[in-house]
């Protein structure tokens, strides 16, 4: 990371060295201070009794296996996975039909479709959600799919044809050159790439899902906030902190090591894509060749109509 | 929709909650966001390993745990006496929303040509003068199209404040709509209606000005 921003200063010279020493020493000691504090004021107010022990051996007839298995696992981190795990086929799905209808030549289909990706683009998922329980009076399970479905379909359809505007038009063009119908040409040609263009954002959306999730707890469906709300409820309000504290660790742990991925992908598909971008064709080591060969027409094409 | 208009004077109340709520924490985000960005390619290491945790933190926890952090511990553990609803409400969707400004500025301030900062450098600019004077004021072009789509889903990340006693646009139609068994449909159209109303202009303003941008560049 310094190596893309250092340029922003110049390489220090010795009273700059010392200076930033100093400022380093200046933050490092704020930051440890205000550390300090937040755990001196932590302590005052008896956070590090022995109220933690409900994590490892809980009072009131319970068991470890109790908090942890029953309730944290089973019935928080499944009830948070389950709505995502159902939502995303039915979203990939509906994100398909939206590009497709996007694509069509027809004003008719593609009207509608950019439509329905607008306005469900603009309306929060909470709102969804309580439509679902108290319009469709469906479970809070499908009330959270619902919303999942209905705002990640559109972002999906929305991040695909993104994908699709960004390839070469000469893809789509020897598609359909070589006698594929514009349907086949989507679907064969440009989505596959498309797909793989976005695969990190895609990914991503993945992490908004688990995230959106979390709005369950609002319209009562049991995931692993409310896992922590039925814990401290049992075992009485001091132990608020460590049930809200283990759920948060555990939220950013789940979502930061699907971020990661995301960033993983887009690095190797950065490194990649310096041959696929078709500037060195000859370039096929890494990459599968048609890819690379594809991709090298296609940016040729592009020069070619540049040029006209 | 019958109902809405009976109750028009609740809606436009719960209307220019989401508003007061999306313009003051969405100021708030935007200049603690852009502060975190600064951290984020500062030359001092503590402010680095700040912004960088930070940003990691709270973009990866759900706005609803925010919520609930803020709800339940910021008094028993740092004794911060945060007032509950709106207060409470503000403070917990800027900490979450300047973590996406910090991201969209910083790619901004990456996209800048190294010519510029080194241009600057090279007139004898300090670190802050490069950043304020010539490289920021670039960065912010390319960064409004992103950044007004982190502003559409900040107003739509509102709405999480009807979980917790905020009375604005999702709490009224859920109010409304228990209150109007007959009228649902209309309540709930009518109020996603009324984000809207907020939401599609900004939409329509980020593309305008993304091809505005890409054509200029």
């Amino acid at each position: 990371m310094s190596n893309e921003t250092s340029v922003l200063y110049e390489a220090p010279g010795p009273r700059a060295k010392a200076r930033d020493k100093i400022f380093t020493v200046v933050f490092t000691l704020f930051f440890v201070g205000l550390l300090a504090w937040a755990g001196y004021t932590a302590y005052k107010n008896g956070i590090f009794d022995d109220r933690w022990a409900v994590l490892w051996d809980p009072p009131r007839g319970q068991s470890v296996d109790d908090v942890w298995i029953t309730s944290i696992l089973m019935s928080g981190i499944w009830g948070t996975l389950k709505p995502v795990l159902i939502a995303i086929p039915i979203a990939l799905l509906l994100a398909l039909v939206l590009t497709i209808l996007r694509q069509s030549p027809f004003a008719v289909a593609r009207i509608p479709a950019r439509v329905v990706t607008e306005v469900f683009r603009g309306i929060p998922v909470l709102l969804i959600m309580y439509f679902g329980v108290i319009g469709l009076n469906i479970d809070p399970l499908w009330a959270v799919v619902l919303g999942l479905v209905v705002y990640n379909m559109a972002v999906v359809a929305e991040i695909l044809r993104a994908g699709i505007a960004a390839l070469p038009s000469g893809q789509k063009e020897a598609g359909l050159s070589i006698g594929l119908s514009p349907l086949q040409t989507l679907l064969r040609i440009q989505l596959p790439q498309a797909v793989r263009i976005m695969l990190p954002a895609l990914i991503s959306q993945i992490v908004v899902l688990l995230k959106d999730s979390s709005l369950g707890f609002i319209i009562g469906y049991s995931e692993l906030l409310k896992s922590a709300k039925d814990n401290y409820n049992f075992f009485g309000e001091s132990t608020k902190v460590v049930f809200i504290t283990v759920v948060a660790v555990l939220y950013i742990l789940i979502n930061m090591s699907v971020s990661r991925l995301a960033t993983y992908i887009e690095g190797r598909m950065r490194t990649k894509s310096k041959t696929v971008a078709g500037l060195h064709v000859e370039g096929k080591a890494d990459g599968p060749p048609g890819g690379v060969t594809a991709a090298g027409i296609g940016a040729n094409t592009r020069t070619g109509d540049s040029a006209f | 929709m019958g109902a809405l208009i009976d109750n028009a004077d609740v809606v436009w109340t719960a209307f220019k909650m989401t508003l007061w709520l999306s313009v003051s924490a969405g100021v708030l985000s935007f200049i603690w966001g852009v502060m975190l960005a600064a951290f984020r390619v500062s030359p001092i290491g503590p402010l680095r390993t700040f912004g960088t945790v930070y940003v990691n933190i709270f973009r990866n926890s759900p706005l609803t745990l925010i919520f609930l952090v803020m709800l339940n511990l910021a008094v028993p553990v740092l004794g911060l006496h945060v007032g509950l609803g709106v207060p409470m409400a503000i403070i917990s969707l800027t900490l979450y929303t300047s973590t996406f400004v910090c991201e969209v500025v910083r790619s901004g301030i990456n996209s800048v040509g190294v010519g510029q900062a080194e241009a600057a450098r090279s007139i004898g600019l300090t670190f802050f003068q490069t950043l304020s004077q010539i490289v920021l004021p670039q960065a912010f072009r390319s960064v409004i199209p992103p950044l007004i789509n982190v502003y559409i889903a900040h107003v739509k990340n509102t709405s999480v404040a009807a979980g917790f006693a905020v009375f604005e646009l999702t709490a009224s139609a859920q109010r409304l709509a228990n209150g109007n068994p007959a009228d649902v449909v209309g309540v709930f159209a009518g109020i996603g209606l009324c984000y809207l109303v907020i939401t599609l202009p900004m939409g329509i303003a980020s593309q305008r000005i993304e091809r505005k941008v890409a054509i200029a560049r």
